[in-house]
């Protein structure tokens, strides 16, 4: 078979991408590539990272066995000199003439060196390959001061080339009158200078360089306004010149400021030669990013593989870490009042600036500018990119969201199927989510699929952000199971159960688990089970935790802690004194505790029933201290007595107790009430908290103490008593019914789409259209409450399982003892 | 050369069977000894292993949640106090500490539990 064969002149990035491109397009060419340098294709976008550790291999693009095993001749260290067009071949410098049925030029561009007296100085050099880093790098240790001219995007990396090769003191010298001048606007670049500047880098603008000085080697630059500076060593980089002599001499049309001519197929005036990257000139235009260069590259190979396809321009948007500082550019960068509005964030502390330009009309992006703090890119160039409709703050795109309405609708997954989200390897949204649909989990995964990430790596981010949410649109989100026994979430337990009606744990683990159970669903169960059906715990005591179990906590050595409800830390005296007598009796230590009740510590399991007898007989009832439940709610004393009492908080915080005792949740419940601002019962602190207003409640939730304590967010202002609980009501079931196991509220309200305007919305104006099933729910839970201690007291099945042998039912653990402490008693272990 | 070891198993009566709570532990006295004894009726097993949790010291294991674990649904126990399990079988630590416990054989014969004393 007839084999066309296909000559590459160029092995950088956009010649390496187009053998690759071909290579996946079609097999049957005939490939060979020159080079000139000695090297095999490496990353000339990371080129400043050969200084920060990494070696020439690691920025290589693939290796020699790449080559050999696709089939490509490739010659290393010998640039094509000629192209004869009549006889279609082309001569390198080591002497091969190669016949060749389309060429390619990716010759790409070299270091644009103006011609100043002294140029030819040791000490001066460009910044554009390998080779010139070593170069660069050897003459670097015996220099102290640097200085590089050009203050574009290529010198601004060169300086910081020369900070990390330990350069004391490195000068950037700028011929126009700010840095940047082709990506940044005036404004932003005033801000990347002063944040350069203190990092240490000395900036001169309008400096425009007369002669290089010194005897053989550079010691000082000559500038026009007759001063001087003395520097050890010179790094040019003061833009790029395109790489067209070999097209030139070949008679092939070039701009006039340099520039292989070719129109949007990149075939040049000869239609069996192509020039790609950044040696060609489309419409009077040379592309210099490597983005532009793989496009061309693949419209190249298409059209050799039988696919047309065309170059019409290409989005030059920008974003790079200079010296540690962000730069990001974007759609039209430039465009200025009348044409468009601008939004300006200017911070001189921080050193962050952004521009965005605006349609008119308020509805779409057209470009914009970040220096400082650039994370916003990615998504303000989708924007830019697909039109997307800006939202009616667009402010709040460079702002963030500021207060508490957090912006959630704007996220990757709002995308068009069509944004590209990779543009050095033109990968779509589309692409990226199929793959994971295919089962792809990892960045690497995305990788190998689909190249996208591979380039300039800028848009790792946004791929991450695809992948999670691809797999959470398909329910497959880092699984959020109970265990391995049940391959559901709390959630979706918890409806099963509901829906089905299931009312105990092995049917549950029948129906929708597998195995025998474990120490993490039991409980899980057990307390969805408690929330929905509300029976009596222990008759189900083996899916308990222990402290459910036995109703109580255990305690080091093995005792239990016995703690009687005190509904907002009011009690009698003769109360007072039933449990000091119980206390006595048991040998128990007492204390108070944080939730304003009183704890008795040490109780033998045995004793148990017979304390709770003692405590129930008078009036006393569990204070489930020992449940995922409502502990506590705390008050303060309120108008009743205090002189700054608004309302009377403690009777409030009783009857709120009273309401919710009892009631299991994925996590412990505490609240507070606080009868005036002054806040004495740190209600803020709680998972739900109440303040007092002049004009009735304020009610915070999702607080939290803890080893990470948040503050209660409000989320009702001024509400009665009635509307109060009917809130509470609501936010404590939906709590209920859709949290992780062991998830307080805080965290739950952290994990929320949307956070609290959503949890507002569904709580206070019933978004979901669940209010009233909710209100139905926890009404349904009030009603059955019942004091499990109660029940346990007055069944003697139930009692006979507090005993610590079961052939010796009577006897306690002999293993526990105690010893005095302050005249009390304490656990020995 | 095989050779047939005959272990001397002393039986000791434990309590009846519904002395011990469904897919639950209790606590059995044997002089000083303190022994975790298992009913896992959803498998119609029993299993006995010592009460002591090896990693605090604490004599509690009989009050641990049992279930099981892996493919093979080996059978466990959770220590209440820290959640460390153990095999019901091997009484290896399934947390990856470096723990053993003791195991005993259980038989149960006209709603009699025994548990034999190696």
């Amino acid at each position: 078979m007839f084999q066309p064969t296909i000559v590459v002149v160029g092995n950088g990035m956009v010649g390496y991408k187009f053998c690759e491109k071909l290579l996946a397009k079609s097999s049957h060419f005939n490939i060979i590539v020159f080079g000139e340098e000695a090297r095999i294709a490496y990353d000339r976008v990371h080129l400043s990272e050969y200084f920060n550790g990494k070696s020439a291999d690691d920025l290589s693009l693939s290796s020699s066995a790449w080559y050999v095993n696709n089939g490509i001749k490739l010659h290393l260290n010998d640039p094509v000199q000629e192209i004869n067009r009549a006889e279609k071949t082309v001569h390198s410098l080591k002497g091969f003439t190669v016949k060749y049925d389309y060429l390619v030029l990716a010759t790409g561009s070299s270091a644009f060196v103006p011609d100043i007296p002294g140029v030819e100085k040791e000490g001066v050099f460009v910044y554009r390959t390998i080779d010139d880093l070593d170069l660069i790098k050897n003459y670097a240790v015996n220099a102290r001061v640097g200085a590089v001219m050009g203050g574009g995007l290529l010198g601004l990396e060169a300086a910081k080339a020369l900070i990390d090769l330990g350069i004391e003191e490195t000068h950037v010298i700028e011929f126009a009158p700010r840095l940047m001048p082709r990506q940044i606007d005036s404004a932003g670049s005033g801000m990347l200078l002063s944040k350069l500047k203190s990092l240490g880098l000395n900036i001169h603008l309008n400096k425009n360089t007369a002669a290089f000085v010194g005897d053989h080697k550079i010691e000082a630059l000559k500038f026009n306004d007759d001063s001087s500076l003395p520097i050890d060593m010179m790094v040019i980089s003061a833009g790029i010149r395109p790489r067209d002599e070999l097209a030139k001499l070949a008679g092939l049309h070039t701009g006039t400021r340099g520039g292989i001519i070719v129109n949007e197929k990149m075939q040049t005036s000869d239609e069996c030669i192509f020039a790609i990257g950044e040696c060609a000139l489309y419409e009077g235009m040379i592309y210099g990013l490597v983005a532009p260069g793989y496009e061309m590259a693949d419209v190249v190979a298409s059209y050799l593989s039988g696919n047309e396809k065309g170059f019409y321009g290409y989005d030059m948007s920008t974003k790079l870490k200079l010296i540690g500082v962000d730069v990001a550019s974007f759609g039209d960068a430039f465009i200025t009042e009348p044409d468009c509005r601008t939004i300006v964030f200017e911070d001189t502390h921080k050193g962050v600036y952004k521009r965005i330009n605006i349609s008119n009309d308020g509805k779409y992006l057209l470009g914009g500018i970040l220096i400082g703090d650039a994370d916003a890119y990615n998504m303000l160039l989708q924007t830019v990119n697909n039109k997307i409709a800006l939202p009616p703050n667009p402010e709040d795109l460079i702002l963030g969201s500021r207060g508490a309405e957090a912006n959630e609708g704007a996220g990757v997954m709002s995308l068009p199927d069509d944004a590209l989200i990779c543009s050095c390897e033109a990968v779509s949204k589309s692409a990226i989510c199929s793959v994971v649909n295919d089962g792809a989990c990892g960045v690497d995964d995305i990788k190998k699929c689909t190249k996208a990430g591979t380039g300039c790596g800028g848009c790792v981010p946004l791929v991450k952000d695809l992948i999670a949410g691809t797999m959470k649109a398909n329910g497959q989100y880092v699984k959020n199971v109970i265990c391995e026994h049940f391959e559901y979430s709390r959630q979706e337990l918890f409806d099963l159960v509901k829906i089905n009606k299931v009312k105990n744990y092995d049917l549950v683990l029948d129906h929708f688990g597998k195995g025998d159970g474990c120490e993490v669903c039991k409980p899980v169960v057990a307390s969805i089970l408690s929330s929905l059906w509300n029976d009596v715990i222990v008759k189900q005591d083996t899916i308990q935790d222990s402290n459910d179990r036995y109703l109580a906590n255990i305690q080091k050595g093995g005792t239990y802690s016995v703690v009687p409800r005190i509904p907002g830390g009011e009690i009698t005296p003769d109360r007072l004194i039933v449990i000091g007598q119980v206390a006595k009796k048991y040998s128990l230590y007492t204390k108070i505790t944080g939730g304003q009740r009183i704890d008795m510590f040490g109780a033998h399991v045995n004793d148990l029933p017979e304390i709770w007898e003692e405590l129930i007989d008078a009036g006393f009832e569990s204070g489930h201290a020992y449940g995922k439940a409502l502990r506590t709610v705390k008050s303060c004393v309120g108008s009743t007595w205090c002189r700054f009492g608004l309302h009377d908080s403690v009777s409030f915080a009783i009857e709120i107790e009273e309401r919710y005792k009892g009631i299991r949740a994925p996590h412990k419940i505490k609240g507070g009430v606080s009868g005036c601002i002054r806040e004495c019962a740190e209600a803020q602190s709680k998972d739900f908290g109440i303040i007092a207003t002049e004009k009735g409640w304020n009610l915070y939730v999702c607080g939290n103490g803890g080893s990470k304590p948040q503050h209660a967010q409000l989320l009702a202002t001024d509400v009665d008593n009635a509307t109060c609980i009917k809130y509470i009501d609501r936010f404590l079931m939906f709590y209920i019914k859709t949290a992780d196991p062991l998830t307080r509220t805080a965290t739950w309200l952290n994990k929320m789409d949307g956070g609290m305007s959503y949890l507002k919305n569904v709580v206070i104006n019933d978004s979901l259209g669940i209010a009233e099933k909710l209100d139905e729910e926890m009404q349904q839970l009030v009603d059955t409450y019942h004091c499990e201690w109660k029940e346990v007291v007055e069944n003697p099945a139930l009692r006979k399982r507090f005993a610590h042998f079961v052939n010796a039912p009577e006897e306690k653990d002999p293993s526990v003892k105690f010893e005095a402490m302050r005249e009390q008693v304490k656990a020995k272990w | 050369m095989e050779t047939t070891t005959t272990i001397d198993i002393e039986w000791i009566l434990a309590c009846y069977t519904d002395d011990v709570p469904e897919n639950g532990g209790a606590c059995v006295k044997h002089g000083d000894e303190q022994i975790a004894l298992y009913n896992f009726s959803r498998r119609g097993e029993w299993y006995a292993t010592q009460n002591l949790c090896p990693h605090k010291q604490q004599m509690v294991l009989s009050r641990g949640m049992i279930g099981s674990t892996g493919d093979d649904c080996n059978p466990k126990v959770a220590c209440p106090f820290h959640k460390k399990s153990f095999s019901l079988l091997t009484g290896e630590c399934l947390t990856g500490d470096d723990y053993q416990i003791k195991t005993y054989p259980v038989k149960v014969e006209n709603g009699k539990v025994y548990i034999g004393m190696v």
